[in-house]
């Protein structure tokens, strides 16, 4: 019998019941050691995932990020997320794993105050030539003439600072 | 090569007194670009981008003026255990494929990984117990990359990172500790439920799932989101207090109840260290973490226990074929690092007792 995740000999046999069906899986021991199922003291994520699942039925496994490719399966077996993005698809997920993962919810810490400045300079920049295009469209020529300025000006701003 | 950097004493800086217990600080920061997926999701140009990226920014940083950098595809297999067993790099950054990278600064205090698990993993690492110096160290290396490079931040969830047991402050502070009295006396498993208990991990010398060989742990926090750096630093802080209390009392205690049968332990240690003609690596950690500990008895002299550091290393796989200058095999291998050690404990003196 063959690994589930790689192609070695299968030497740990697991079956667990969650929500009243079976299933079982066939690992080897180095996998087996590196999901941590030979020592139940240690709380892996996959092992917390599951009591999720368990605790909520979330139909989330059909969430996949259109960013990364990231599935919720995917997400579940391996603990790890593809992008930003994802943290926004799996939320649903996310939260109640980090309830229990970690001291808080929020972030205390550093906040990277550049980086910020700029996201926010750039989320703004994006809306207003949204509004742009959509001003334009609409012939809305007077609009679409605020708008440009109001662009022009925000991004001579920043050139300045920079 | 590569290693013949890694083998120089680091030059015009020196080096702090080894102390009793700790051995280490470190800080790891885990950091990713935005717009970029992260490192196991990424296309290798993507990779590729991401490290150029990475390495510009790096380059303004004053505290990384002269540092090397290079791409983990260029390093030799020895190259990479070297950098292992110094704790610069991690097991897995030493096994990446394509588009992965490191910077060292000149005295390898700071040595950063690119497209590891996350796209940037700042460490800062300085012997002793130092957390102040460290976490100023690494804020400082982080802010500047910060300056040109836009990371990938939530205002709710902090910054983000590939695993989310990373996420929020990124941050993983650590300790290196030498504990033979709580393992001499078998409370090691007692100590870790507690630790565990209070968010605290406690793992092997070369971390996750690495033996605790000589003795030696690295104490870490769990959690990284919820609280601010400082407050996991001093957190970690008081576990570490406590734990370097509770393992000097084993020690008396050891002292106490069977004297005569550790100093017999230590003393032997020191006889197989002069005398050894093959010497397989765990061993040799035993009996150094021995040395240790008889130098913080005040048993042998001060200097004894900044070797055993030293050795710690040297004794390793990768430094000692190293030294051999080739390949060789494992059985010559032992044969070589039972030289290495012969020559450095030649002239160790008998423990002094005074009891």
């Amino acid at each position: 019998m063959k690994c589930h995740h790689c192609d070695k000999q299968a030497t740990v046999h697991l079956t667990q019941i969650l929500n009243g069906q079976m299933h079982k899986m066939d690992l080897c021991e180095s996998c087996a050691q590196a999901k941590g199922v030979t020592n139940p003291e240690n709380l892996s994520i996959s092992s917390l995932m599951d009591k999720v699942e368990l605790e909520v039925d979330t139909g989330g496994n059909s969430m996949v990020c259109e960013s990364c490719g990231t599935t919720h399966q995917e997400f579940k077996k391996g603990g790890r997320l593809g992008c930003e993005a994802c943290y926004h698809v799996f939320r649903p997920v996310l939260d109640p794993l980090l309830d229990g993962m970690h001291a808080g919810t929020k972030h205390l810490g550093k906040v990277p105050a550049g980086s910020v400045s700029r996201i926010k300079f750039e989320r703004s920049v994006e809306s207003l030539r949204g509004e742009l295009s959509e001003a334009v469209e609409k012939e809305d020529f007077e609009k679409a003439a605020k708008l440009r300025d109001e662009l022009r000006d925000l991004e001579s701003k920043t050139k300045a600072k920079a | 090569m590569f290693h013949n950097i890694l083998s120089q004493e680091v030059k015009g800086k020196k080096t702090p007194k080894a102390i009793p217990v700790t051995l280490s600080t470190r800080i790891r920061l885990a950091r990713n670009l935005r717009q970029f997926p992260f490192p196991g999701r990424a296309e290798v140009s993507q990779k590729r981008a991401v490290l150029s990226q990475c390495i510009e920014a790096l380059s303004g940083i004053k505290h990384l003026n002269d540092s090397i950098s290079v791409e983990v595809d260029d390093l030799s297999e020895l190259d990479r255990q070297i950098l292992v067993e110094q704790h610069l790099i991690s097991p897995e950054l030493s096994q990446v494929d394509e588009g992965s990278g490191i910077v060292l600064s000149p005295d390898r205090s700071c040595c950063i990984m690119i497209n590891e698990e996350d796209h940037l993993r700042i460490q800062v690492l300085r012997p002793g117990l130092d957390f102040n110096s460290v976490w100023k160290a690494a804020d400082a290396v982080d802010s500047g990359i910060e300056s040109a490079i836009n990371y990938a931040y939530d205002c709710e969830l902090g910054f983000l990172t590939a695993c989310p047991t990373n996420l929020g402050t990124g941050m993983r502070a650590s300790v290196m500790m030498h504990l033979p009295g709580l393992v001499m006396s078998k409370n090691m498993d007692k100590v870790i439920n507690a630790v565990n208990q209070l968010g605290i991990a406690v793992r092997g010398l070369f971390g996750e799932g690495s033996d605790a060989n000589g003795s030696i742990f690295q104490i870490s926090n769990q959690q990284t989101l919820g609280e601010s750096e400082v407050a996991i630093i001093d957190r970690l802080n008081t576990t570490l207090k406590s734990l370097v209390q509770q393992e000097n009392n084993a020690r008396e205690k050891l002292l106490q109840d069977d004297r005569t049968k550790l100093t017999d332990k230590m003393s032997r240690a020191i006889g197989i260290l002069k005398t050894c003609h093959l010497m397989q690596s765990s061993e040799a950690m035993d009996l150094l973490s021995l040395v240790r500990l008889a130098t913080d008895f005040g048993m042998l002299p001060e200097k004894f226990r900044g070797l055993a550091d030293k050795m710690f290393i040297e004794i390793q796989p990768g430094h000692v074929q190293f030294s051999a200058g080739k390949s060789i095999e494992p059985s010559s291998r032992d044969e070589l690092r039972a030289e290495v050690l012969r020559n450095h404990f030649a002239r160790t003196p008998s423990l002094v007792l005074n009891s």
